[in-house]
């Protein structure tokens, strides 16, 4: 990925990040957050993981946000919008971030490995679905079986809570 | 500058050709086309005879007679262009403007980037006739296509008046809801073809025979004949699934007019109706496109070569892929045309109770198949 | 008490919904074909095709004012039509003929005799009112104009359109 294009969607990405924050409007702060997704999605692509960059776009943007915008929209924010700047929590919150980035920055001027530029990838011709299927049911066969028996509860759970009589 | 030189420009270019070819030349003559033949079509279902006589009215600037250069009425979806532009594009004073702009875009733009991955060809000149050819293609094209809710969606939001309100729940719930039963019916094509590349799906069809007519390669063997059974369950239950993601009759709930007005695009006019009008049957283009190169060979014609046996056989691909769609374009307006409306609980119940439940044994039904007939 | 609507057992292939789907297809389909192969008639093409040729006998179009066999005009402005026009279309200037005049017997005449056609509902009760057989409703259909003005027929327009109409039609008699 030309760098160009990298620093364009980071950059990008963390406006969008930050305008969810900023936000009063519910509903801008949920598009928000879906522009930065794709903008994540483009940086995947960006690494030539097509596969990942698509379920992004695909589950989180797609699905996820979506049912987000419409229960939003279901609900009437207007309080939200209403509601005043707290100096306090706003310091407060900026002092934390500062301390989170400069404690980042820190471990990681410390941390070897993270200088090192990453070998080149092996173009597009890895077919990415087929490997993430062979690693998954493959080495990583047990915790994908247990992912899907707590999914299946979660599952059970949520139909179970959403019935209106329990006989 | 180093970017600029490390962008492959044969690439860009021939991307670029394919990209107008596909979209100016192609794709939105096809849609505007696509109206005119609803119009048409639904007027000769209905034994009348639809717009036939659009010309240029000359004789409003003092000539004796109107100009009618087209056969019958196919000068109508020029007009309509040139209605859509000249009419007077009212803004609600009620709605949420940045919003209420946004949504016609967003309601646009996801139909026309899905096509970016339909190989609409097969070689042409020793260019593939793909203009991204990505080994998800058809991730893409579900993760592109669950993107457009987005306009509709906000489009009913941004309104703030009732009725759009309503056609745009009704889409949300309605399109979360198809794209399981669409993603799931589609992984039996998936499990025979062994890759989520639309190309590679369509060389897999050229090479073993349509996945709806397995015999277009010359033979059937037993396994063949066996997986005809998923294919076609899957087939039905993908085309029903797609009517119910591009919101067409029997499933259009989000517009119907009889309850809600014209549902989420109430409060449009001008050349913001005319996107959502746009996106809507440009999605309808794409979703048969999807379906041709899923169940229907692609642009494979059988028993002839393909496009690396010279352009004129290129060509032909071409033709024949629009001319699949354009047949699967007739079934999505002759059923239209046919059925009434569903009721919203059937509408759910359909999709929840049988389609998604007769995808997933589908599924399972293709792959014991596959199994057990190496 | 609550009356339970009995409802129908569906067969097995009602239930699925789909053979329906396909007898209707099957319908449409038969109707594309019938028009496609010109086996259905279609409404007739107006500018091509007019209504003059098989016009039905009792036809009511635009009203008119006639002359008789002498070229005096029938109309006495006895403003019956006047009062008695729905949608109050027609407007009668009443006129007194002078005493030297060949049909002074009359005493009256419109001066002005205007119907307007936006308002006109071509009903025919002017014709069925009118003691004199001055004004009949005729075959024109295509009444149109580019203002108000123009759509306004007065007198002149009214006469010529009308034109003559000889001896007496005996309106309610049957023999006629």
């Amino acid at each position: 990925m030309s760098p160009f294009l990298f620093w364009f969607f980071a950059l990008l990405m963390l406006g969008f990040g930050v305008s969810v924050v900023i936000n009063r409007n519910p509903v801008a702060s949920a598009l928000s957050l879906v522009a930065s997704f794709l903008c994540l999605a483009a940086l995947f692509v960006g690494l030539n993981a097509f596969f990942i960059a698509v379920i992004q776009v695909l589950v989180y943007a797609g699905a996820v946000m979506v049912l987000f915008l419409f229960i939003i929209m279901l609900l009437d924010l207007r309080a939200e919008q209403r509601r005043r700047f707290n100096l306090v929590a706003l310091g407060g919150g900026t002092l934390v971030t500062l301390g989170l980035v400069a404690e980042l920055a820190s471990v990681l001027n410390r941390f070897p490995l993270g200088r090192n530029p990453f070998p080149p990838l092996q173009g597009s011709a890895v077919d990415d679905v087929r490997e993430v299927g062979m690693t998954l049911f493959s080495t990583h066969n047990l915790p994908f079986q247990i992912t899907g028996v707590l999914i299946l509860v979660a599952t059970i759970g949520v139909v179970v809570l959403s019935k209106r009589e329990l006989n | 500058m180093d970017f600029l030189n490390s962008i492959p420009w044969f690439l860009m270019a021939t991307s670029l050709a394919k990209t107008i070819f596909l979209v100016f030349l192609v794709v939105l003559p096809m849609v505007s086309y696509t109206v005119y033949a609803e119009r048409r079509v639904s007027a000769l279902i209905q034994d009348r005879l639809g717009p036939n006589r659009t010309g240029f009215p000359l004789t409003l600037l003092g000539f004796k007679k109107d100009f009618s250069p087209f056969l019958g009425g196919l000068g109508q979806p020029v007009a309509d262009a040139v209605k859509f532009l000249l009419k007077e594009d009212l803004t609600p004073g009620h709605v949420n403007k940045p919003y209420f702009w946004l949504a016609p875009c967003l309601a646009m733009m996801p139909a026309l980037v899905t096509l970016s991955a339909i190989p609409f060809g097969s070689e042409f000149m020793g260019v593939k006739m793909v203009i991204a050819d990505i080994n998800v293609g058809l991730l893409f094209m579900f993760a592109i296509s669950s993107v457009g809710v987005y306009g509709i969606v906000l489009a009913g939001w941004a309104s703030n008046s009732k009725y759009p309100f309503l056609g745009g729940i009704r889409s949300s719930s309605q399109m979360i809801s198809y794209e399981l039963c669409m993603g799931l019916s589609a992984v039996p094509v998936l499990l025979i073809a062994g890759s989520t590349g639309l190309s590679k799906i369509v060389d897999f069809q050229v090479r073993e025979g349509w996945l709806l007519a397995p015999f277009t390669d010359g033979n059937l063997s037993l396994r063949e004949l066996l997986l005809w059974v998923p294919v076609g369950v899957a087939f039905i239950t993908f085309t029903i699934s797609m009517f119910a993601e591009t919101n067409r009759l029997p499933f259009d709930l989000p517009e119907s007019e009889t309850e809600l007005v014209a549902g989420y695009h109430t409060e449009y006019s001008s050349m913001k109706f005319a996107l959502f009008f746009l996106g809507e049957y440009t999605a309808m283009i794409a979703g048969s496109a999807l379906i041709v190169v899923l169940f229907l060979g692609g642009w494979h014609v059988p028993f002839m070569p393909d496009g690396r046996a010279g352009w004129v056989w290129g060509l032909l691909n071409i033709g024949t892929f629009f001319a699949k769609v354009a047949g699967l374009l007739f079934f999505f307006i002759w059923v239209r045309w046919t059925l009434p409306r569903f009721r919203y609980d059937q509408l759910m119940k359909l999709g929840w109770l049988y389609l998604f439940e007769i995808a997933l044994v589908n599924i399972f039904l293709t792959a014991g198949i596959l199994a057990l007939c190496k | 008490m609550a009356y339970t609507v009995p409802r129908p057992k569906l067969t097995f292939a009602e239930k699925i919904y789909l053979p329906s789907i396909v007898a209707g297809l099957a319908i449409t389909w038969k109707h594309l074909k019938r028009m496609l192969t010109g086996q259905t008639k279609v409404v007739m093409q107006y500018p091509e095709e007019k209504w003059d040729a098989h016009m039905p006998e009792h036809y009511r179009g635009a009203p008119t004012l006639v002359t008789d066999e002498h070229g005096r005009e029938r109309c006495v402005a006895c403003q019956l039509c006047e009062f008695i026009c729905p949608p109050r279309a027609i407007r009668i200037t009443p006129g007194e003929l002078p005493t030297e005049s060949e049909f002074s017997k009359v005493e009256k005449y419109p001066a002005g005799f205007e119907i307007d056609m936006i308002r006109c509902i071509y009903c025919g009760m002017c014709e069925e009112v009118c003691p004199e057989q001055a004004i009949f409703l005729r075959k024109d259909y295509a009444i149109t104009g580019t203002s108000r003005a123009e759509m306004l027929h007065d007198k002149t327009k009214l006469y010529e359109m009308g034109g003559v109409f000889d001896g007496l039609i005996h309106k309610w008699n049957p023999d006629k």
